[in-house]
């Protein structure tokens, strides 16, 4: 038996193929095109991996998240799924609206239920705690629109996963896969990043405790400078092949827009983990943060607020190799100083890439070094 | 927008509460605590006889992919 779901359902929103009739017939006026993002949210949403949702939300569930981290029905819930589209549409409430993406293909079949302005605002110092647009999330959110459309989904069009539909499993099939594993307890680890040594560290050390390790990597759009999709499957392949059992470790990737908000997404990892069937989630140093805005251990007081989450967040202090202790080490069991650690920026890491320089050993295994060395560009610009 | 409501506990409860949050810091009233800890217990209750979210088909089904792509 694996986790409940939060709201102890998994919201399962029918299929439809997308050439079917319920999909036709559609004037433009109620028709609502979302980006690439937007359609990842719906499929999100359709397999249940943001139950209890079963739709884009409404005012007062939107009110309720920024003002108390809750759902209206009390649900933990700490960033907006919302739903924004044009001024010039003018749909009734109970109007089927067919939602459809940037090629004009149908992703989903909408029951309109009303709409509402936000304040840009608000949305960015309520969810971010910033207003400065060097945010990528506070960024997205000043260039887009302020309309936000509320409604049920009433079917979806299966979406096609390319090269990753594969690695791609659905909360219904984690489950599955977790119980017929054998497992009771398992801990998620959330990641956009090419697996370091001490990535490798914090998830063995979590997996000692529990039964099963379910690495889940953020696959969609990032950050310049972030891995890329490609990049990151690859390695996360190549450290699982040479380095991890296959009787405790499964991965499979998560299609999510990153926010970079901090502890507040941090709470969304878990609650997004825990509909997968997770019993635990790591959360480690600045988890979901960028830049400066968050403290480093932010993301990990957060979850004091909420006790009834259903999901048990591990907290560690960040790994590290230590020359002196000459292993891997965290704050908490090493007495040395910064001169010992074995650390490289971000900007110096690229760098060493770019040359075709591998990092080494202690810090990353040569097997993710290579795999990563095997493509051109490997950082989102 | 959350409403509230009342809750009528024994006053020597709500002392012996006081008590407790004076000295551990995090909680600004009573009613702050009392809530706390029933969304805890509220959350274990609603935990216990959820069923599984899927049917014998979808379970065959699943476990068919999943031998597949050699997840199993
Ligand atoms: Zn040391």
């Amino acid at each position: 038996m694996t986790n409940a779901p939060h709201g102890g359902k998994l919201v399962q929103i029918k299929q439809t193929a997308k050439d079917s009739p319920s999909l036709e017939g559609f004037k433009a006026n109620q028709k609502l095109e979302v980006s690439r993002e937007t359609a990842t949210v719906v499929a999100n949403i359709a397999n249940g991996i943001f139950s209890p949702l079963e739709g884009f939300m409404g005012e007062n569930d939107y009110l309720n998240v920024l003002e108390h981290m809750r759902l209206e029905n009390d649900l933990p819930w700490t960033i907006p799924i919302l739903l924004f589209g044009s001024h010039d549409h003018h749909f009734g409430a109970g109007d089927d609206l067919l939602l459809v993406d940037e090629a004009k293909n149908p992703v989903a079949l909408m029951e309109y239920e009303g709409d509402f302005n936000i304040s840009r605002q608000e949305y960015a110092s309520k969810v971010f705690g910033t207003e400065d647009k060097a945010h990528p999330g506070v960024a997205k959110v000043f260039a887009g629109n302020e309309r936000a459309i509320s409604g049920k989904l009433k079917a979806v069009v299966k979406p096609e996963h390319g090269e990753y539909a594969d690695y791609t499993l659905s909360p219904k099939e984690t489950r599955i896969l977790f119980s017929e594993k054998g497992w009771s307890t398992v801990v998620a680890f959330q990641t956009r990043n090419a697996p370091h040594i001490n990535h490798e560290y914090l998830q063995k050390s979590a997996l000692a405790l529990v039964d099963g390790l379910f690495i889940n990597p953020v696959l969609g759009k990032k950050k310049a400078g972030d891995f890329k999709d490609g990049v990151i499957l690859s390695t996360y392949r190549a450290i699982m092949a040479n380095y991890y059992p296959k009787s405790s470790v499964v991965m499979s990737v998560l299609h999510y827009e990153m926010q970079y908000a901090g502890p507040k997404e941090a709470i969304m990892h878990a609650i997004m983990r825990k509909n997968f069937g997770c019993t635990h989630i790591i959360i480690g140093r600045d988890h979901a943060g960028v830049g400066n805005f968050y403290g480093p251990y932010a993301a990990q007081e957060i979850f004091k607020e909420f006790p009834d989450i259903g999901i048990t967040p591990l907290f560690f202090k960040e790994f590290y190799y230590c020359k002196r202790c000459a292993g891997i080490a965290s704050e908490k069991t090493c007495p040395h100083g910064e001169e010992d650690k074995l650390s490289f920026s971000g900007t110096k890491l690229r760098k060493m890439f770019a040359d075709g320089e591998l990092p080494p050993k202690e810090f990353m295994r040569p097997e993710v070094s290579q795999a990563i060395l095997k493509f051109d560009k490997p950082f989102v610009e | 927008m959350t409403k509230y409501t009342s809750v009528s506990i024994p006053l020597t409860l709500h002392k012996r509460l006081e008590k407790i949050i004076a000295k551990k810091t995090g909680f600004k009233s009573v009613s702050d605590y009392v809530t706390y800890v029933l969304r805890e217990v509220v959350a274990m209750h609603e935990l216990k006889d959820t069923p599984e979210p899927f049917t014998s088909t979808d379970l065959d089904e699943i476990k068919a992919r999943l031998q597949a792509l050699g997840y199993l």
